[in-house]
């Protein structure tokens, strides 16, 4: 084979760095090689994998297309989309549970959790199970092993949202080296520098989140000059929109609301996609349901699809004109246009593009996987493979400190590029005061209460002293992740001054720690499950053989004591037959088919004389 | 800076970002004219400046760092985060002032707007009922505010040849007295120019509104 020839020795001594896209929909995991990024097929050659997880009712969890089929058949027990929950508290997601068949288990406040099966899963856990996927697939794919990724999240993500996708990585056994924006990622996978410095706008419309970013390219950086979006914006609205249309349809048709009835709408769901994806390519199609012995089937052309959605690709125009204001340009001084994400490929979101940017967008690349590339780029430049390029993202929300009356001071503004840091000095208002009180929100509204809290820092065993007199200085900086990392002075002593944070939404990193540290286990507990299971089969495959062989002849022409020997190794095999130890089994196993040797001799004798006598006839 | 040894080889680095000695990155300087290469200058030359950012951002940012060490991590995080906070303030030529005065030891608060500037009492009184008119729908009050507002816009690029004509003066003051006074004019220019910039915001929203 000629890449004997080719062995590169800097891949042999450095871990591969892979780049992940951890969609609402679909999810995709890719990596740099010699010639450029390259999306890592599943065992079936697949490139997308469903960011579905289900939990089996033997208990164990699958992720991806097995996890897809269990969604019809067991949609209680399955969870999609659940992108829309990470870093989001129970308080937030009442739109989300009108429209998704979540089931949230008791007692989650900060954080979300689903209840599938008897088990109950943080988003993040959930998301982890369908990274875990992606990190086998590397690994079977690349023969090593794979614990370091970049992965995209939504240009709008807040830091909670962020945070939660870093845990997910971590839970995954993942260490992740980078979380880099969509948008973005995406235009690093266009290789628009390679043509010319000039101003791109990149314009994604996924699964459940909408983001708009301008950037400025100069000899191979990309710097942000600003983003926009909607978190809560995407296909999915568009499927949901049909959905409602159909059930009204069917309600009128067949006399019956089947909107509570979760197969029922599971189907419909898949329905309506498959209309919706074809209506790209031809201008009329049908939506089909047949459920339990009905059918339903309803005509629908692109004109009225269009009409139904124009609201929903409306409301994408709005962030990209306070994007463009906000990077003070006019339209017209965008000289290229990237479309991302699936939902782009309706003409109606194409068309409003055009009209809005004033120039023809980029289709060149698959908008399902270019987030992907462009994360295996962003890897490529973690590695330091690539060299030419860098990216200079920005934070796409203000951060600020809850002050007197709840108004917020805002400390770094939007639209800042990342790290981005700012320090206040904080006091103490009362003699002898031990502690003082930080409230950190992002948001752009004047008051607390509006913004998104994100964390309460406590300055801690701050020296007893008269009000007025302490002197702690509060670092607040963004990182490239665009996470927020405090720490504080005491400008009196120069010593750390301690803080502790608590997380408005999302996990502790105790709680994270609990976390991987279970995953292990399960994934353990998972490992020798299975190996059992698959003992078992062969156990059953053996004793099946033998008990026809005990019909055969050749059974008779053994001795008592032949007889005797594998009667006992047979009930030795029954006894360890629902052991969990596969290793046992597979003893067991051997050591049968060790003492039914001379058994098979005979029969295959026997055989072999038996077909010489047919051929003498 | 001048006296500091490098953490790592212990070599002098005479202030430089990278050891001369072993090449390591080193704690940053949080002085953004000194982050820069600059001499602490009003005016500056804003091509040159965006260069220099490129440049520093190729050679600091995280990105490069990935597979450093822990120590040279934490000082690529530091010095890109003052990089990025540097080329914001001194792009902009009023923050930039305001950054050269607190450097300075003047106090640049929010003004309050209960103080207007003398010699803007009259305008802003007149601007107040135009507003008030505007509200109950008395449209005639509109042509009245486009006056404000084309007013106000002159007012405020007046400031902005005001403050420019002081920048150069301080650039070539000779003395830490002289360019102290000039500091002091500058900062009761901003504070005009800040009220003004409010008063055209505001009628802004109102004649967008």
């Amino acid at each position: 084979m000629s890449s004997t020839f080719q062995i590169d020795f800097s891949a042999a001594h450095k871990p591969v760095i892979v780049g992940i896209d951890l969609g609402t929909t679909n999810s995709l995991v890719a990596f740099m090689d010699l010639t450029g990024p390259k999306v890592i097929p599943g065992p079936e050659g697949e490139r997308l994998v469903p960011s579905i997880v289900s939990v089996r009712q033997d208990g164990e969890v699958v992720a991806g297309n097995p996890a897809r089929q269990l969604l019809i058949e067991q949609p209680d027990r399955t969870v999609y989309s659940v992108k829309r929950l990470m870093g989001k508290g129970v308080s937030d997601i009442g739109e989300e549970l009108r429209l998704f068949p979540f089931r949230i288990a008791e007692g989650s406040e900060s954080v979300v959790r689903l209840q599938l099966g008897d088990r109950t899963f943080t988003p993040p856990e959930i998301s982890a199970h369908v990274l875990r996927q992606l990190k086998q697939n590397a690994e079977a794919y690349l023969g090593r092993p794979v614990t370091q990724a970049v992965i995209t999240v939504p240009a709008y993500f807040n830091d909670a949202q962020r945070q939660a996708t870093k845990d997910a990585g971590r839970i995954a056994g993942l260490e992740v080296l980078r979380l880099v924006n969509e948008p973005t990622a995406a235009s690093l996978a266009y290789g628009l520098d390679k043509r010319k410095d000039g101003v791109i706008a990149v314009y994604d419309l996924g699964g459940g989140t909408f983001d708009i970013s301008i950037l400025r390219l100069h000899e191979g950086i990309f710097e942000v000059l600003a983003t926009n979006g909607d978190t809560h914006l995407g296909g999915d609205d568009i499927d949901n929109r049909l959905i409602q249309i159909a059930l009204e349809d069917i309600q009128s048709e067949w006399g019956e609301d089947i909107g509570k009835n979760r197969e029922a709408v599971q189907l419909l769901r898949r329905a309506v996609i498959q209309a919706k994806e074809e209506l790209s390519f031809v201008p009329v199609t049908k939506i089909e349901l047949e459920y339990q012995g009905k059918a339903y089937r309803r005509e629908l052309t692109r004109d009225l699809f269009e009409k139904l959605i124009a609201d929903i690709v409306e409301r994408t125009l709005g962030p990209c004109r306070d994007c463009l204001r906000d990077a003070g340009l006019s339209p017209e001084q965008i000289d290229e246009v990237v479309l991302v994400g699936g939902s782009t490929r309706i003409p109606l979101v194409q068309k409003a593009v055009e009209t809005l940017f004033k120039a023809r967008p980029h289709t060149e690349l698959n908008p399902d996987e270019v987030v992907a590339l462009g994360a295996a780029v962003q890897a490529g430049i973690l590695a330091g493979d690539v060299q030419d390029k860098l990216l200079l993202d920005v934070t796409p929300l203000s951060l600020g400190i809850e002050t007197m009356g709840g108004v917020v001071s805002k400390l770094i503004h939007r639209n800042s590029t990342i790290p981005a840091s700012a320090t206040e000095i904080f006091t103490t208002g009362v003699d002898g005061q031990r502690n003082v009180l930080i409230h950190v929100v992002q948001g752009e509204r004047e008051l607390a209460k509006d913004c998104r809290s994100l964390a309460r820092f406590d300055l801690k065993d701050i020296e007893p002293m008269p009000a007025g007199m302490a002197r702690i200085e509060v670092r607040f900086l963004i990182d490239a992740n665009g996470i927020l990392n405090v720490s504080a002075r005491d400008l009196r002593t120069g010593k750390e001054q301690s803080v502790d944070v608590k997380p408005s939404y999302g996990l502790t990193d105790e709680q994270v720690e609990a976390m991987i540290l279970e995953s292990y286990e399960k994934a353990e507990e998972d490992i020798r499950e299975r190996q059992a299971r698959e003992a078992r089969v062969e156990a059953d495959t053996i004793m099946n053989a033998l008990e026809k062989a005990k019909q055969n002849d050749a059974w008779l022409e053994l001795t008592d004591e032949e007889r005797r020997t594998i009667d006992e190794a047979l009930n030795r095999l029954l006894m360890v037959y629902h052991s969990d130890d596969h290793l046992l089994i597979r003893q067991s196993i051997e050591h049968l088919n060790n003492v039914t040797m001379k058994l098979a001799e005979n029969m295959m004798n026997s055989a072999v004389s038996n077909a010489l006598k047919g051929t003498k006839l | 800076m001048e006296g500091t040894r490098c953490w790592q080889c212990g070599q002098p680095t005479a202030g430089a970002l990278f050891c001369p000695s072993c090449n390591h990155l080193q704690q940053p300087t949080s002085d953004y004219y000194k982050f820069f290469g600059l001499p602490q200058k009003l005016n500056l030359d804003p091509g040159d400046l965006q260069k220099r950012f490129y440049s520093l951002s190729r050679q600091l940012h995280p990105d490069r760092f990935t597979r450093s060490t822990p120590t040279e991590r934490q000082y690529s995080l530091e010095a890109t985060a003052i990089l990025n906070d540097g080329y914001r303030v001194l792009r902009d030529p009023v923050s930039r002032a305001e950054y050269v005065l607190r450097q300075r030891g003047f106090d640049v608060g929010e003004q309050r707007s209960k103080d207007v500037p003398p010699e803007l009492l009259e305008e802003v009184f007149e601007l107040n009922m135009a507003l008030e008119e505007l509200k109950v729908g008395d449209e005639s009050a509109r042509e009245q505010l486009e006056e404000s507002r084309a007013r106000f816009r002159s007012m405020r690029d007046e400031v902005d040849s005001q403050l420019q004509q002081l920048f150069v003066r301080y650039d070539e003051s000779a003395d830490q007295d002289s360019a102290n006074a000039i500091l002091q004019e500058i900062r009761g220019v901003l504070n005009r120019r800040r009220y003004i910039r409010n008063l055209v915001d505001q009628v802004e929203r109102e004649l967008a509104a």
